[in-house]
């Protein structure tokens, strides 16, 4: 039996390492000018959490391989130096593998995370809700309108609370359901959330984010390839949310430029 | 502070009527199988849930028979809707966390055996144990009531995030009495289990036999004991906040509800309140409770491994060391569940750092339990092989938490089924393995019978290889960026795991079937298996010394006298050439 548990034990532990190493399913390519940082966090943490796993599940296969009661009188025997060298290496080796991983972590998400966008970035709002995402470009004006919750209103498209009649900034302003955005430009996101709880979840960016309800959270990123991606919503928000989804477009500087001419004009 | 007697502590005579023995007893055994019952219903029907959801991800057009008499409104033709499918993934969430891994754990062996391990003929408060138990049952009938009155269950979650829980009915079906229902019986749930804690404190602390040192008490009991502890801080916190929750929903207030919610077209009459209020407050007790759930497993484990190892625990002060460490920790590390919800993500850092020192306590009783079996006689019974299998799933759920811990990577694999996988391997099937092997190894001395080895073998590797089809491959899912709770994968590049979702449902119908095979043997076995000895594995804490099952009062008037530790075994100078040597090793006292 003790065998067999080994047997067993060997090989789940082979086949799952085997299909994380081989990429079977992984993370798609990165878009985005932080998440090279990410991914070698992810493999390095790979490995060395990898290594353990490894050694952990075979050293209970061995043991339990090795040590079954062969009902022959064999005394049992101690492990060898008892808890303590145990205990003192593997608080080094899990704390030094922590220390590094926090030292090296920290600036990667500092870097995405406690860093104030570029203030060249392209300003964009975020309103999302159940379950669509919108966004709001502060057209030739430069300026964002004020959003009044009061004035939202589905029917009439006004998404944001938007009130055009007495607010002359927000007359230009581009309200569109897919996020356009310029190719190597930084991009400086602010959300908010009209009704619940959502998130915004690009994997290729290798970004995510809530939208939590009375606050505007600040995000940014800079894309590095150009093609249509989607956003997802990964914030529990209700019935539609498997269903909540938008698109991000990244074009070419000229291309972009000419997209946004467009959309003012329509204005 | 040891007891010379007990004697007082069994305040109420053996009971006559079928009632006050069987229904509404005070004794400590009859509550502690109670809690068992219960959690055995409540997985039951956690599980059931969990099958119509994976069904659903895998299938999602084919009509499951039946479904559609059981919830014309959920799945009319019997195809599960977007709301019910979360409706099914709250229920199962919220059913298989408190009312079975909180309940079976902890409530249930803890208040069946906690008393004796420690010598004493009950629980310091019997009546409030009793009351304990009775209003944990109300608390899992509100819940389950939820299935047929109002407009139907909770989907906002076992974390019922705010605003979604908060705002009633605007937020969808199962929003309006549905999620009150939910508030109210987890509000009753926190208060059993603030008199169960209070209760274990107390006899652990109090009601010791003589000779039983807080050194001498077995693994499981620290465990209980410290996890009570924890419980005594958590479901306090959870109580209050679930009361708020309430008010917000029914009286108007704004605890959790900022201004200018516009939901269904309706500007929300609230202002002032914090949706994050709600997550520090929920998380704050919902780490804890993580190691509320998985504690008594390490109690239970490191009980349980030694006595087949026939060899003592390796560094059993280091155990006691780690299961403190790990307890103090679990209260520094509730932010790491909220790394991307739009708090400082300064703190973030702040709170990977507790959350990567907690590893290397479990680092080390992961290594300790491995260290035990060095050198060990194995004996693989079937509570064995799942102490086995424990340690190695708790290996597997452990390893992922590396990844998590660190926002920089949560950054990617939050909210995707790579969390599914980790905290599913690391306090469901952990936690559930430590149950069967409890069940097994406890079972002879609850009920007086064997239960069969053969079946319990089988149970095992079905169940052991199935846990791995299921949710090994979660991990894979979350790093292809597969979101959770999405009741259906319409995403362009959700769609090619399909076929890998396909896999896990297979595998976790087929290991849902193998847990026939268990509800078999236990149900068979409880009436019809062979007599069980007073000590058929040969172990050494007091529950072993009386007889199986033990008397109402658990040492028939005698209580035992402690002479050692728990953790003799694999000496030679055990009695009549016994390789190990109880706790309580000579006659009971006043035999003497």
């Amino acid at each position: 039996m003790g065998k067999l548990f080994a047997v067993v034990v060997t090989i789940i532990t082979v086949v799952s390492t085997a299909i994380f190493i081989a990429h079977t399913w992984w993370l798609p390519p990165d878009i985005s000018a932080h998440g090279p940082a990410i991914d070698r966090q992810l493999s390095e943490t790979m490995i060395s959490s990898g290594v353990l796993f490894v050694l952990s599940q075979l050293a209970l296969a061995l043991f339990a391989w090795r040590f079954g009661d062969r009902k022959d009188g064999r005394r049992v025997k101690p492990f060898p130096g008892g808890a303590t060298p145990m205990v003192v290496f593997a608080a080094v080796l899990v704390g030094a593998e922590i220390l590094t991983l926090t030292l090296v972590g920290a600036k990667v998400w500092a870097g995405v995370f406690q860093t104030p966008s570029d203030p060249n970035s392209l300003q964009i709002d975020v309103q999302a809700e159940q379950f669509a995402f919108y966004f709001r470009y502060a057209g030739p004006d430069g300026r964002f309108g004020a959003t009044h919750p009061e004035l939202i209103n589905e029917a009439s498209e006004n998404f944001f609370g938007l009130d055009p009649a007495r607010d002359t900034s927000a007359r230009d302003d581009i309200v569109v359901p897919t996020l356009t955005i310029p190719l190597n430009r930084p991009i400086a996101l602010t959300l908010r959330a009209k009704d619940v709880n959502h998130a915004f979840y690009v994997p290729e960016l290798r970004i995510q984010q809530d939208f939590v309800p009375g606050l505007t959270i600040p995000l940014h990123f800079t894309a590095t390839q150009t093609g249509r991606y989607e956003i997802v919503c990964t914030q529990l928000c209700g019935l539609g949310h498997y269903n909540m989804r938008a698109y991000i477009e990244v074009l070419p500087q000229a291309q972009f430029d000419q997209w946004l001419k467009d959309k003012a004009a329509q204005q | 502070m040891t007891h010379a007697t007990v004697a007082g502590a069994h305040g109420h005579a053996p009971p006559q009527g079928f009632l006050r023995k069987h229904v509404f007893s005070l004794d400590h055994k009859v509550i502690g199988k109670q809690y068992l019952d219960l959690a055995l219903v409540a997985v039951c029907t956690g599980m059931v849930l969990s099958w119509l959801m994976r069904f659903h991800l895998a299938w999602p057009e084919t009509p499951i028979p039946g479904l559609a008499k059981l919830s014309p409104n959920g799945a009319a033709g019997g195809v599960i809707t977007p709301e019910y499918y979360l409706s099914l993934m709250t229920m199962h969430g919220t059913i298989m966390v408190f009312f079975v891994l909180t309940t079976a754990p902890f409530a249930g062996f803890g208040n069946y055996f906690l008393p004796i391990q420690v010598g004493a003929e009950d629980m310091a408060f019997p009546r409030i144990n009793m009351m304990s138990f009775w209003v944990t049952l109300v608390a899992f009938l509100v819940l389950i009531s939820a299935f047929v009155v109002g407009d139907g269950p909770p989907l906002s979650g076992w974390t019922a995030y705010a605003p979604l829980s908060a705002v009633g009915k605007d937020a969808g079906p199962g929003q309006g009495v549905g999620q009150t229902l939910w508030a109210v019986s987890i509000t009753l749930f926190c208060v059993a289990q603030l008199l169960g804690a209070l209760n274990f404190v107390t006899t652990t602390l109090d009601l010791r036999t003589k000779g039983m040192s807080l050194a001498r008490m077995p693994y499981s009991t620290w465990a209980w004991f410290i996890t009570s502890v924890i419980g005594l801080i958590a479901f306090a916190v959870l109580m209050p906040a679930c009361i708020l929750l309430i008010l917000d929903r029914v009286a108007g207030t704004s605890f959790f509800i900022p201004a200018g919610l516009v939901i269904s077209d309706r500007l929300q009459p609230h202002a002032g309140g914090s949706p994050l209020l709600w997550q520090h407050l929920f998380w704050f007790f919902g780490h804890p409770e993580v190691y509320i759930a998985i504690l008594p497993g390490f109690g239970i484990i490191s009980h349980i491994l030694p006595v087949f190892a026939r060899k003592p625990l390796l560094g059993p002060r280091v155990l006691i060391a780690c299961l403190i460490a790990i307890a103090f920790l679990s209260y520094t590390v509730w932010g790491h569940h909220m790394f991307l919800s739009g708090m400082n993500p300064f703190s973030a850092t702040l709170f990977s750092v507790p959350t990567l020192v907690i590893t290397i306590p479990a680092t080390i009783v992961t290594l300790l339990w491995i260290g035990t079996i060095y050198g060990a006689r194995l004996r693989f019974t079937t509570p064995a092989l799942f102490c086995l299998g424990f340690v190695s799933v708790f290996v597997s759920g452990g390893i992922s938490g590396f990844f998590l811990a660190q926002p920089s990577i949560d950054t990617y694999l939050h909210g995707t089924y790579f969390v599914v996988g980790h905290f599913h391997f690391v306090m469901g099937v952990a936690a559930m393995f430590g149950i069967f092997a409890a069940t097994y190894f406890w079972a002879p001395k609850m009920f007086g019978r064997m239960m069969n080895e053969t079946l319990g073998k089988w149970h095992f590797w079905l169940t052991f290889i199935g846990v791995y089809c299921v949710f090994m491959p979660m991990h894979y899912l979350g790093l292809a960026g597969n979101v959770r709770r999405y009741s259906a994968f319409t995403d362009d590049y959700l769609k090619p795991l399909i076929p890998l979702h396909r896999f896990i449902t297979i595998a976790a119908l087929c290991t849902g079937a193998a847990q026939l095979i268990f509800l078999f043997n236990l149900i068979r076995s409880r009436f019809r298996g062979p007599q069980a000895p007073d000590n058929p594995w040969e172990a050494t804490s007091l529950e072993w010394s009386t007889t199986s099952p033990p008397p109402f009062d658990n040492f028939g008037g005698r209580p035992p006298v402690v002479e050692r530790g728990p953790n003799e075994y694999g000496i030679a100078s055990g009695a009549r050439g016994m390789d190990y040597a109880m706790q309580a090793a000579a006659a009971p006292v006043s035999a003497r």
